[in-house]
């Protein structure tokens, strides 16, 4: 099956999904991400790469920071930036998605981020965009979230040099997680050895297992010589339907607290993808503790998306 | 109209006949053979067997003309070779009152192509709650009555309507599946969807729903077909339920012995089905039953759905896929995989649908209906937009090319087709 992220010469010509790219792409997004981490300590945070192009915000679902982070990164690129809160616009008047793309394709577009409540959308939408149009995935449903995939990679990388010998543990609702599809493809291509899930049978998709991973259902067995340890966010509204009982419970079995840390490798890193429920899945002491990494990652999103927006409108 | 067909390759599923020779029909009936014909077909390297009967055809009318009309889908049940076809009552309005059920056929009769067979709703607008005037909608000309995929939570009503359909004789045909453990679900619930990010529907939500049913059926003795299984626990289920002499017949469509979920690739909108494609082990099972007769018949499951209703998140299109025209090309290609002889591959789409309706076509004998299919089991299909006579131009099988091409079409002994 043809791959719709690449072009006629095995290039990124749009970022849908970490899932079928090879190794060698996801370490030239690292690497041109590392060459960017300088640009934003720089007093003058501008490089001319994307001068003279258009960067469309596609935001079809609400969100502050992810948004943000592109839009900073595409300005960081010269870029000119345009931001559309689509969730309350054309979409409320009944215009269908492909001719909300076609508009904006009108006003000569360069680039399309995109984020939408529905899996696979940015793959609908790469097949109808013009060929020097690029649509870079930032976050469809539960499918995938590549950009924060690839900040996470970018992230252990950074602390922990080579994947080749971590045990990262991924725990949480994974059922509904991008974030978690997006990492385990990039964990599994760059070749970390054992990619663990922990959470309630409830919060794990079926046949997970599938995408390489070992599952755990106690938080304390699956933490055990951790190197990395990944928390996502619990949505509140999860939470008093038949998926979990309450905050307080899954607190209790999956919440990451000092003591299940300590039995992580001393020197673990925990992460979190943002808008962290302290008290619910992380609890402050830890979040805020030694092994926290969750700030840092904040700027090394900026870096990974400049990274991706600079190397799809170069292909 | 006195019509003969010479020199065929006569297959007639029914006794298992297969050898050349010729057919004649005379007042709208096979009949005996006579001189003076009116009109000669050479058949000479053609199959000539009865005309196909698919039991799951949405024609779109009345309410949904921008997805399909009677005409454009009437045309493209012919050209497939389908001579009589059942549609389900999810129209708009649905199949719930005796007048719309005889305009449908009134519209259907003007318009001289395939026999239509309406399948009336089960319950008033779909809705699950009260029973349609079973009796009457029957006299206006509905051969069973269904919930077509519109759900149906109360259990209490679905045994008070097989209760009532049993007592008139009526048959029920129904899809299983469990509405609380579908709810939100769009692909099977298994590793491609957990890759993709799509909210799944378990194996399980269907073999619940047809323990229900079949329990239902051994309680009061209703008469039921179960639509489009998908799942290798329902054909066991069903297996069983024949060798305890339930009175239960099944089908399943073109689709699910062919393609699997592994098919919806980058969230390909065409594998948007209803049931949606499940595991290959579920697919290699389905067609085995067909094969070994578990299953009984092989339906198109014909939806055509406009483009734009395709051209949407895998999640948010609309379930369907267009299939009058592949009914043939696919029971060829799924018969050849399991090494049936012809007679055995078109009896699931002929006189095994012909006892599921209780009617007297589907087979090649003096004083049958007289329908039939004139095809070239070798000659290749392209299927294109182009190409395809539905309104409908979703399928999963664009760009392939299948063996079986029909050449003639009748339909009580008149030339309907002709390629």
């Amino acid at each position: 099956m043809h791959n719709p992220q690449l072009n006629a010469n095995g290039e990124l010509q749009h970022l849908l999904s970490i899932e079928g790219l090879p190794r060698e792409i996801l370490t030239q997004i690292l690497d041109t991400a590392e060459s960017f981490a300088g640009v934003t300590e720089r007093e003058v945070k501008k490089v001319p790469l994307l001068r003279g192009k258009s960067v469309f915000n596609l935001f079809f679902e609400p969100s502050t920071r992810t948004r943000t982070t592109f839009e900073i990164a595409a300005k960081r690129l010269s870029a000119d930036v345009i931001n559309l809160n689509i969730a309350i616009s054309s979409q409320t008047k009944g215009e269908s998605l492909l001719d909300t793309v076609a508009n904006l394709s009108a006003m000569q577009a360069d680039i399309f981020v995109v984020r939408h409540a529905s899996s696979g959308a940015p793959f609908l939408i790469a097949r109808h965009v013009k060929p020097h149009e690029h649509v870079v995935n930032a976050g469809d449903g539960r499918h995938a979230h590549p950009t924060q995939g690839l900040l996470d990679l970018f992230t252990i990388r950074h602390y922990k040099k080579d994947f080749g010998k971590l045990t990262v543990a991924i725990v949480g609702d994974i059922l509904h997680s991008r974030v978690a599809r997006s990492l385990i493809h990039g964990l599994t291509t760059l070749g970390a050895p054992e990619v663990r899930v922990i959470g309630p049978q409830t919060l794990l998709p079926a046949g997970v297992e599938a995408l390489g991973v070992r599952v755990f259902h106690d938080m304390r067995e699956g933490l055990r010589g951790a190197d990395v340890v990944v928390m996502l966010r619990l949505q509140n509204e999860r939470m008093g339907g038949a998926l979990l009982p309450s905050a307080q419970e899954f607190n209790k079995h999956y919440g990451l607290s000092a003591d299940k840390l300590a039995l992580a490798k001393p020197d673990a890193i925990v992460m979190h993808p943002g808008t962290m429920n302290r008290g619910v899945e992380i609890d402050s002491s830890v979040a805020d503790g030694p092994h926290s990494v969750i700030l840092p990652q904040v700027p090394f999103g900026i870096a990974v998306r400049m990274a991706v927006m600079s190397i799809v409108a170069g292909n | 109209m006195k019509l003969h067909i010479k020199n065929g390759r006569v297959v007639d599923p029914a006794t298992g006949k297969d050898s050349v020779g010729d057919v004649y029909v005379s007042d709208g009936k096979i009949s005996e053979s006579f001189s003076k014909a009116e009109k000669t077909i050479d058949a000479k390297g053609l199959v000539v067997a009865p005309g196909f009967i698919d039991l799951a055809v949405r024609l779109r009318e009345p309410g949904q003309e921008y997805k399909a009309t009677l005409e454009s889908e009437m045309d493209a049940a012919v050209a497939g070779g389908v001579t009589s076809l059942a549609c389900p009552p999810d129209t708009d309005p649905p199949l719930d009152e005796p007048g719309l059920v005889d305009m449908l056929r009134r519209r259907a009769k003007a318009l001289t192509r395939a026999r239509v067979y309406p399948v009336g709703a089960l319950t008033v607008k779909l809705e699950g709650v009260g029973l349609t005037e079973m009796g009457q909608l029957a006299e206006a000309g509905c051969v069973a009555f269904s919930q077509a995929n519109a759900p149906l939570a109360d259990t209490q009503v679905l045994w008070r309507a097989l209760q009532y359909a049993a007592t008139f004789g009526f048959p029920v045909w129904l899809r299983a599946e469990d509405v609380w453990l579908a709810k939100g679900g769009v692909a099977h619930d298994g590793e491609v969807a957990t890759r993709l990010g799509l909210p799944g529907i378990p194996s399980f939500a269907e073999t619940i729903a047809l323990g229900t049913i079949l329990e239902l059926v051994r309680a009061t003795g209703a008469r039921v077909h179960l639509c489009r299984l998908s799942t290798a626990g329902a054909v066991e289920l069903v297996r069983r339920a024949k060798a305890e002499r339930l009175p239960v017949t099944c089908d399943v469509s073109v689709h699910h012995v062919h393609l699997c979920d592994v098919d919806l690739g980058y969230f390909d909108s065409h594998c948007r089905l209803e049931p949606p494609l499940r595991s290959q082990r579920d697919r290699d099972a389905l067609a085995r039953g067909l094969a070994d007769g578990a299953v009984d018949c092989l339906c198109s499951d014909h939806t055509p759905v406009d483009e734009d209703g395709k051209h949407r998140p895998f999640a948010e299109a609309e379930p369907g896929a267009t299939g009058l025209e592949l009914l043939l090309p696919l029971a060829l290609k799924w018969g050849a995989a399991h090494k049936l002889a012809l007679p055995a591959t078109l009896a699931r789409i002929t006189s095994e649908p012909a006892k599921v309706l209780g009617v007297a076509s589907g087979r090649i004998a003096p004083g049958a209906p007289g329908d039939l299919a004139i095809f070239d089991p070798n000659a290749m299909v392209r299927i294109a937009p182009e190409t395809l006579k539905s309104q409908g131009k979703n399928t999963p099988f664009l760009g392939h090319e299948l063996a079986g091409r029909v050449r003639y079409t009748v339909v009580a002994g008149n030339v309907v087709y002709e390629a």
